[in-house]
């Protein structure tokens, strides 16, 4: 919005550009989701524990004799399946916040910049990588300070397994094992940064071994203890640019809703 | 006419040793099941009731202890009503025997030469029975038991007294009769639809060691690694295939892919949680062990069952039969595992759907009823608990058996027998902690 403001255009001249721009493809679309599958891995935690559901789809009818001229299908899943939104209510940490459910939040948040930092060569070797602070300065060197109110979105190509579950989730004898933010470059970003969000490409915005951390599952804890939100299961963050790209990514308005799957678009320019 | 059924080798002996069956010649029509007369009086019935647990028993004169047969309502010496169904020892003396090689019956037409025979049980009654090839001519002395023909009706076989287990299992399991009417794992190839579990795991092996060609083994969610599976996935018999019961995909992809191969179905898939009403918030646990044990039957059925229909007949090694891993909780509640007991009892409903529907092609339904499994769910249950290997071993032999209902263990049997004594004594014992 700053950056609007610094352009002698109106209001409605700017959508009236934007509009012009992504008709023209001078913008982009690109679509972050995952498509929901009933293959698609879910969160696992310890079987005697709560489970999410994965996501499940039964038809109804496909135009035969249990409806003649139309198709249509039964889904069901958990908030927390696919490509999803993370909510501050979906943590302890942020449980008393004001507006802190998928339906309360505030509609301009779901429309926000991103800014991404390209972890996929140290993922590649480390399926445990985590990004630190000093990971993030160096980012900024080059591509400058991360903006207030600007999704955080921690690019590890790990999309890339997304079509074998097994090496999706990535466990072994001690869990799972998948790169995320340290505990304290999840603190400095929501502190120093004032970041809207983060966002990751594998199962959780945590690392897989984010349990074993100081706060168990930091990023869920610090982001969500301070209002802000998470995405995971995203995709295609490699086709984004380090900074500039445009976020669009409400989820569904779930009455007290911990989150949601959700399609994830970004504004590119191109 | 050439039909190549599996027991018609040579013109002598009828009882031929098993032998590997040739491949399926696919210019030929498949063909289609045929059944033996399968009509019973109700009191009949009696004696099949008896039979699909295995059992022989005949009525038996609670005033003069004259034994009966056929089933009667009334004693045929006294006239008594008080006719309880007794177990019988099944010995007898081969009266007379003949070997039919005519029949209008179009079920026996096709097994022609069949040997029947005169027995008269020591106890009395004098009865016609399908008489094993290993038999000596009459007169001589037979062991009459009953099993269930392929209508799932109880009919009376004549086999060798001196018969031990282990003779059994190389002669008498060999015979044409015995084979028409069970469901030997033989060269057959079977779907095991969980393969994670130590029951699963169990189940593949004594069906390989039963002589399974194939193996089918399921399983779900491949990112979680569970104990044995990697050694059960190096056995040369098996074939891995992503199932979840839970998932209609999965389950009609992977019916797509074999379910016009698969000769015996083994569902041993479920959820098993520890919980009661209010010993947990909430109905995801319920709804997840209902959407396995339940819903998870019903997807399977829905996707293979059309398929085993139509391949009951298919030559030598025919589809034949499906297995439902149940509970013995599925007989009544077990209050601390309350909603997996309901799911279970839901599971039992719908085998029954299954079996009525599988029974004109002639494919048996079989549950198996354990009590406690030793496993991770039963850990603070106290002993005695089925061990996998004993639950596995139970399945194979009611395959061969050809029996409905199995009741392994001996919590199992136990409960069974005071369930037949009074189901709601039974409810109120498992209510106050199932000792």
């Amino acid at each position: 919005m700053n950056a609007a403001l610094k352009t002698n255009m109106k209001p409605a001249d700017i959508l009236s550009a934007l509009a012009g721009a992504l008709a023209s493809q001078q913008i982009k679309v690109i679509d972050l989701t995952h498509t929901l599958t009933p293959e698609f891995p879910a969160i696992a935690l310890p079987p005697e524990m709560g489970q999410c559901w994965p996501f499940r789809i039964e038809e109804v009818s496909r135009y035969d004799e249990r409806g003649p001229a139309w198709y249509w299908n039964n889904f069901s899943c958990g908030e927390h399946t696919g490509t999803h939104f993370d909510a501050p209510i979906h943590w302890i940490s942020g449980r008393d916040l004001p507006n802190n459910a998928v339906d309360t939040i505030p509609v301009q948040h779901f429309v926000a910049p991103a800014v991404v930092i390209d972890c996929s060569a140290d993922s590649a070797v480390n399926p445990d990588h985590l990004l630190t602070i000093e990971a993030v300065l160096t980012w900024e060197a080059v591509h400058g300070r991360i903006p207030a109110n600007a999704w955080v979105l921690m690019r590890t190509d790990w999309a890339h397994r997304a079509h074998d579950p097994e090496a999706f989730q990535n466990f072994d004898a001690t869990g799972q094992h998948t790169p995320g933010p340290s505990a304290e470059v999840a603190k400095f970003l929501v502190e120093e940064r004032s970041v809207l969000g983060f966002g990751s490409e594998a199962i959780g915005t945590d690392a897989g071994q984010g349990y074993h951390e100081r706060p168990p599952y930091p990023c869920h804890y610090y982001m969500h203890g301070a209002g802000r939100y998470g995405l995971q299961c995203l995709n295609n963050l490699n086709l984004l640019p380090p900074t500039g790209a445009v976020l669009i990514c409400p989820p569904l308005k779930i009455e007290n809703g911990s989150g949601s799957p959700l399609r994830v678009l970004a504004l590119v320019a191109s | 006419m050439f039909v190549y059924w599996r027991f018609d080798f040579g013109k002598g002996r009828m009882n031929a040793p098993l032998q590997r069956p040739p491949r399926k010649n696919p210019v030929l029509r498949t063909r289609q099941p045929t059944l033996p007369p399968s009509n019973r009086s109700r009191v009949a019935l009696g004696l099949t009731a008896a039979a699909a647990e295995g059992r022989f028993e005949l009525q038996q004169c609670g005033e003069c202890h004259a034994v009966q047969y056929p089933p009667r309502e009334a004693c045929h010496v006294c006239l008594s009503e008080e006719l309880p169904w007794t177990l019988q020892s099944g010995a007898a003396s081969l009266l007379s025997e003949t070997t039919l090689h005519h029949s209008n019956d179009l079920f026996f037409r096709e097994r022609l030469p069949w040997r029947l025979g005169l027995a008269q049980l020591d106890c009395g009654p004098t009865v016609m029975v399908h008489l094993l090839d290993a038999v000596a001519a009459a007169p001589s002395r037979v062991k009459v038991d009953v099993r269930l023909d392929r209508a799932g009706q109880a009919v009376l076989i004549g086999s060798p007294e001196t018969a031990s287990p282990e003779t059994e299992s190389l002669d008498m399991h060999d015979d044409k009769i015995i084979q028409a009417m069970g469901c030997d794992p033989r060269f057959r190839k079977v779907l095991v639809t969980d393969g994670k579990t130590p029951v699963g795991q169990a189940m593949v092996r004594a069906l390989i060691a039963a002589g399974a060609d194939i193996v089918w083994v399921g399983h779900a969610e491949p990112w979680k690694k569970l104990p044995g599976f990697a050694e059960l996935a190096a056995l040369p018999q098996v074939t891995l295939v992503p199932l979840d019961l839970t998932n209609a995909k999965s389950v009609t992809e992977l019916a797509g892919e074999i379910a016009g191969k698969v000769d015996i179905v083994v569902n041993n898939a479920e959820l098993h949680r520890t919980f009661g009403i209010a010993a947990r918030k909430g109905l995801d646990v319920a709804r997840a062990e209902m959407d396995i044990n339940y819903f998870g039957l019903l997807r399977l059925a829905q996707d293979f069952g059309p398929a085993l229909k139509g391949r009951a007949a298919d030559g030598a090694n025919s589809a034949v039969a499906w297995v439902n891993l149940l509970s013995i909780y599925a007989l009544s509640n077990y209050p601390p595992h309350g909603t997996f007991s309901a799911s279970k009892a839901a599971a039992l409903s719908l085998s029954q759907c299954l079996r009525a529907e599988m029974r004109p092609a002639g494919i048996r339904v079989i549950n198996l009823f354990p009590g406690p499994i030793d496993d991770d769910w039963n850990q603070l249950m106290p002993p005695p608990k089925v061990t996998p290997a004993a639950l596995a071993a139970a399945m194979v032999k009611a395959l061969k058996d050809g029996v409905e209902d199995v009741y392994p263990g001996d919590v199992a049997a136990e409960w069974r027998a005071r369930f037949r004594d009074s189901p709601k004594v039974l409810e109120r014992e498992l209510a106050a902690g199932g000792s």
